[in-house]
């Protein structure tokens, strides 16, 4: 048992169990990362809108594996692997896999293989990455072979429970040539406060492969967040994100990808409604190694209360990555008094022959329209939840996932008492 | 004055005219037709020197000089002159100095003096009337706002501005209402003449019924497979393309 | 074939600075270096009250505590800011009683530049202050703006003749904590311009300030002080040159305006410092803290072109601190060769019903870097704020880079933000359209470049609109001339 105390990163009063081990080298590598790395503050650039002071005086601590009385997922038909307080869940997970599929928590995995995992973890330096290295509670190895198409989706389910616990979930995702499959990221609490989610996802989308990934964040706004998506995308491939925000407390989400082959498309798509105190940070890189690609971003949120949203959308063309199409736009609909958006949506172009364009736009519900609504006799909470079911719905427009949808429309029903079709 | 001979030329590795002869005297208008992706297109672009074709064989005269050899500037400043089928918007620039830019360029090439403003300003109030275009579209940015309609009686009127020898009108009735088609080709007739000379492409035979081309030509799979008098026009236009394609296919 | 635009990057390559000459003027030198004794020996020279000095003693403890920000996208050798000589005056600096006693080899750099003060009195009516290495040689018109209350002067004459506006006004926009450059400015600023225009006057002519770096090895540290008192307008233009020099030489201005109830500045800038050769040997570094202060239903608008300096940073910035106030920011931007900028501006919105206006146009050539770095900030209280921000970039090269980071910072939910930006490469088809019609391909470019900013140019008054279109050619245009 390490105990970490605050001010430097080794010096957090978090009590964080080693009882497995990704990789002892990595691991040693990420120890001493934590000894000489600071808690980023709001003078750090890349934390300049998001305080961490709430997660970096906090009193986490691991636990054991627990078990969970609820059933969890979305989809009847999908794959599950659920993991609670970042342990897996056997009882819970599919026991049977579709040829062609290999999905296995990395705590069972063979030692040897266990090895190989790790080793090109982007940005290894950074903070949480290091954490999510040195105590990794654990976490799965997905893996699609060349030229088969997965029919079920496959859910990572993660589950937040009891009080104070930190959960270090890592995994690896690699779709091999040819391949298809659509993959449901879902984050939740039952009966949990305080607790703090720290995940790591390294994705290799292979050539011509396509990879859909559904992120849904819903734990209980005491819960803090942070994930890290490291997407490498190789020549034909097609990858799509969603990630959806609708509960929280300080939920940051890191999506860097590397666009390494030409002729990809890349889609990243994210919507945050939020109320209370919630804060919620959408960092985005996409760099743009090589020629001839596309990439389309689309965030949109509602922010009432006293919530904050972050938005800070980067794109990257290296120089000689010509005929690149790069789209991103972010829109925001402010609708109490005490809300706040920060958006910085920028442009890195080193290249010539592209054509790049970023939008940022903030405001409200538009009156006039508001008072259309209800001049034809609809309410005004009727008329606000149309409009803004307008306004976000162009993102849940892009998800072709049913059953994530499904569950989209009951917690607007039940935490926002919207009903947006 | 226009001497194509034996005509080969490809893009991205792919032959799109495969042996294209044609010549057009002064004086005389020569309409091309063919069905869409015969080389129509690409020939007004060759002609006008547009970079992504290569030229793998034959040779164009244009009064007495080699045109493949002159740069698109060059060949402009000889009097060769494109209405573009897709006319290209430029942002704040006035479309008045546009054409005095390009006015001015061409006489500095002929060796003549530059255009005086009031000559000019009466110049373009001349010739905006051949193509009854509203005289504020003159200080409008070229092309920017323009409609369909506004766009194809602009290029005419740079035809107006510029006076060519030889005009090649590349599928100027594309898109335009039986009045705009109407000012078009009168537009064009009013400035015809016995030192000029006119190419119309058209994929459509309406268009002749109000520019009265000398020949018909039948532009398909890269060659010319059939040339005659305006009546051959009409014949396609009742008999349809497919004729065409049965009796050339190869 | 043709032009290529291969050949007109060649061009640009071999493209000479046009101001590179140096006038043989004997000056008046402090000695190189930074320390307590220099800013008095500069105070002294000056003949300052006793609390300019302090004012400058205090900004230069305050600095030395400071350091260089590097956050900015430029990569550069940092100044030494201990071989600077901080004090460079052409010798007689007598005042000129009239027109005809002014050096003639002064009169010569300034038709040079293309200013000559005679020919602008006749034709234009500018009123011209002159600022060369730091001190004001020549203020025209002074008597005719007199006559309306006007003040329009050189900053070390307003020092001794007014002084409670300077001890009032100078440091309320920017601070002299603000940041590293504007803190060395307030403990060493030699000279630079003062303006203040009566309340409900409406200036009658353009305003307008020449600075030139002559001297090698000195800094240009000048401060320009607007005040329009309630309201009142003006119209202010500044213009910058530097000679040729292999070395760097170090400009950092603070220029502060005060627009007061219903008060009215334009301040526009056409700014050409040496740019550095083709090699990115020497050129100027322009590290400038420009901010204005609206009070209420005030307005201020910047209008700038650069073409200059061979590292710009740079963001004229509004506070809109009073109710309806307004703020624009129209700015172009040329790098070519080994020039790196990053300028964009700052809109703080803290009164209601605040606008403001953002157009920035950046064209890059050679192998330079431009950035729009922008941030528009809408308080808690600036009910129905507006902010409309438009930023494009034009690549010229496959070497050289734009970048875009706008900070868009709302807490009032009536505020609508809409921001917009675009990159893209100059248009292949514009280019073939223009080539059509006969045009060379390097006119077709300067036609297109001068559409594309068009927007921008068209704020800035008559004459320096025609100076910035020229300055666009010599920058983009290797072969002209």
């Amino acid at each position: 048992m390490d105990v970490m105390e605050k001010d430097t990163a080794t010096q957090v009063n978090w009590k964080m169990n080693d009882a497995f081990i990704l990789n002892q080298s990595l691991r040693n590598d990420a120890l001493a990362v934590l000894e000489n790395t600071a808690f980023p503050t709001t003078r750090t650039e890349a934390w300049k809108y998001t305080r961490l002071t709430k997660i970096k005086n906090a009193s986490y601590q691991t636990t054991q594996a627990i078990e969970l009385t609820r059933t969890v997922g979305l989809d009847p038909n999908a794959i599950k692997l659920v993991f609670v307080n970042g342990h897996f869940n056997a009882a819970l997970s599919s026991k049977s896999l579709p040829d062609g599929l290999k999905l296995i928590p990395l705590s069972q995995m063979d030692p040897a293989e266990l090895m190989a995992l790790g080793n090109t973890t982007e940005n290894p330096e950074e903070l949480f990455t290091a954490i999510n290295t040195a105590y990794t509670t654990d976490g799965s190895y997905l893996h699609v072979s060349a030229k088969v198409n997965i029919e079920p989706t496959i859910e990572l389910i993660h589950v937040s429970t009891g009080e104070q616990h930190i959960s270090n979930i890592r995994h690896f995702i690699t779709v091999e040539a040819f391949s298809k499959a659509a993959v449901v990221q879902h984050f939740l609490s039952e009966n949990a406060t305080d607790c703090f989610c720290n995940v790591v996802t390294e994705i290799a989308v292979a050539k011509n492969a396509h990879l859909t990934i559904d992120k849904l964040q819903e734990a209980a706004d005491s819960n803090h967040f942070i994930g890290t998506e490291n997407v490498k995308q190789q020549q034909d491939s097609v990858f799509t994100i969603n990630t959806i925000t609708l509960n929280g407390g300080i939920v940051r989400n890191n999506l860097n990808i590397k666009v390494a082959g030409s002729n990809c498309e890349t889609n990243l798509n994210g919507a945050y409604i939020l109320k209370g105190n919630q804060h919620v940070d959408n960092h985005t890189v996409v760099d743009h190694l090589v020629a001839h690609c596309n990439s389309n971003e689309l965030y949109k949120g509602v922010i009432d209360g006293k919530a904050t949203a972050v938005f800070n959308g980067k794109v990257f063309v290296r120089k000689d990555a010509q005929k690149i199409n790069a789209f991103q736009s972010n829109g925001n609909v402010l609708l109490s008094d005490d809300a706040t958006v920060n958006s910085k949506p920028e442009l890195e172009i080193y290249a010539d022959d592209v054509k790049c364009s970023h939008g940022s736009t903030t405001g409200q519900l538009d009156e006039e329209a508001i008072f259309y609504l209800r001049a034809r006799g609809i309410g005004e909470h009727a008329a606000k939840q149309l409009m803004v079911g307008a306004f976000v719905g162009e993102v849940f427009e892009k998800i072709e996932n049913e059953a994530f949808l499904n569950r989209i429309n009951e917690i607007l029903t039940e935490r926002f008492s919207w009903n947006i079709d | 004055m226009l001497k194509i001979n034996n005509l080969h030329a490809s893009i991205d590795g792919k032959e799109i005219l495969k042996g294209l002869n044609l010549e057009v005297k002064a004086g005389e208008v020569h309409a091309i037709m063919g069905p869409n992706g015969a080389g129509k297109s690409t020939l007004a672009s060759i002609l006008a020197g547009r970079e992504e074709y290569e030229v793998t064989e034959g040779s164009v005269d244009f009064d007495g000089k080699d045109l493949l050899e002159l740069a698109t500037e060059d060949r402009a400043r000889e009097g060769l002159f494109l209405a573009f089928q897709y006319p290209v918007e430029i942002p704040g620039v006035s479309n008045v100095n546009f054409l005095r830019t390009a006015l001015n360029e061409i006489r500095e090439y002929r060796g003549e003096e530059q255009i005086s403003a009031k000559d000019f300003m009466a110049l373009v109030r001349e010739k905006s009337a051949i193509v009854e275009l509203d005289a504020k579209l003159a200080s409008r940015s070229v092309n920017e706002g323009f409609s369909g309609g506004e766009k194809k009686r602009n290029e005419i009127f740079q035809m107006a501005m510029l006076d060519p020898k030889l005009a090649i009108l590349d599928e100027t009735d594309s898109g335009l209402d039986i009045d705009a088609l109407r000012i078009v080709a009168n537009g064009v007739n009013t400035l015809k003449s016995a030192e000029n000379a006119t190419i119309v492409i058209t994929h459509y035979q309406r268009l002749l019924d109000y520019i009265v081309p000398d020949f018909v030509h039948v532009l398909y799979n890269g060659q010319i497979v059939k040339s005659g008098p305006k009546e051959l026009a009409l014949e396609l236009e009742e008999k349809g393309y497919d004729w065409i394609k049965a009796e050339f296919s190869i | 074939m043709g032009y290529t635009e291969n050949d007109l990057a060649k061009d640009l390559e071999n493209s000479e600075y046009k101001f590179g000459f140096t006038t043989n003027i004997e000056s008046d030198k402090a000695p190189i270096g930074l320390n307590e004794d220099i800013i008095r020996f500069i105070s002294a020279k000056k003949n300052e009250p006793e609390w300019l000095l302090e004012f400058r003693l205090k900004s230069f403890k305050i600095w030395q505590e400071m350091t260089e920000p590097n956050w900015a996208h430029i990569h550069y050798n940092k100044p030494d800011f201990q071989a600077i000589s901080y004090y460079s005056a052409p010798k007689q600096t007598k005042k000129y009683e009239s027109w005809d006693d002014v050096d003639p080899e002064m009169k010569a750099t300034m038709a040079k530049l293309g200013i000559s003060l005679e020919e602008q009195q006749r034709l234009t009516g500018v009123a011209v202050d002159f600022v060369m290495d730091s001190v004001s040689v020549a203020t025209s018109f002074k008597s005719k703006l007199k006559e309306l209350g006007i003040i329009f002067c050189s900053f070390s004459e307003a020092v001794q003749e007014y002084p409670e506006l300077i001890q009032k006004y100078m440091g309320s926009v920017v601070p002299v904590t603000d940041n590293f450059y504007a803190a060395l400015n307030s403990a060493v600023f030699t000279d630079g311009s003062f303006c203040y225009i009566p309340k409900g006057v409406r200036c009658p002519m353009e305003l307008s300030t020449y600075f030139r770096i002559n001297e090698a090895n000195t800094g240009q540290f000048e401060r320009t002080l607007v005040v329009a008192d309630e309201g009142s307008y003006v119209s202010y233009l500044e213009g910058c040159t530097a000679p040729q020099r292999d070395e760097n030489q170090l400009h950092a201005a603070v220029v502060e305006l005060i627009a007061l109830n219903d008060a009215e500045i334009k301040y526009s800038t056409v700014q050409n410092w040496y740019p550095g050769d083709k090699n990115g040997d020497g050129g100027v570094f322009n590290f400038v803290t420009k901010r204005g202060i609206c009070e209420r239903n005030a307005k201020i608008s910047w209008t700038q072109v650069e073409t200059g300096s061979a590292v710009t940073w740079k963001y004229p910035s509004c506070i809109l601190k009073g109710d309806n106030s307004i703020g624009e920011f129209y700015s172009v931007a040329v790098t070519n060769n080994y020039q790196q900028a990053d300028t964009g501006t700052k809109m703080i919105h803290l009164g209601k019903n605040t606008k403001s206006t953002i157009i920035s146009k950046g064209i890059s050539a050679g192998k330079s870097h431009n950035s729009y770095r922008g941030l528009v900030q809408i308080h808690k209280n600036a009910q129905n704020a507006r902010n409309f921000s438009q930023c494009d970039s034009l690549l010229m090269t496959d070497e050289c880079g734009a970048h875009t980071f706008p900070y868009i910072e709302c807490k009032n939910p009536s505020a609508k933000i809409e921001h917009e930006a675009t990159t893209s490469k100059i248009g292949e088809d514009q280019i073939f359209y223009c080539l059509q019609r006969g045009i060379s391909e390097e006119k077709a470019i300067s036609l297109i470049v001068n559409g594309y900013c068009k927007e921008v140019l068209n704020q800035l008054p008559m004459e320096f609109a025609v100076e910035a279109q020229k300055l666009l050619s010599i920058s983009l245009e290797g072969s002209v001339g």
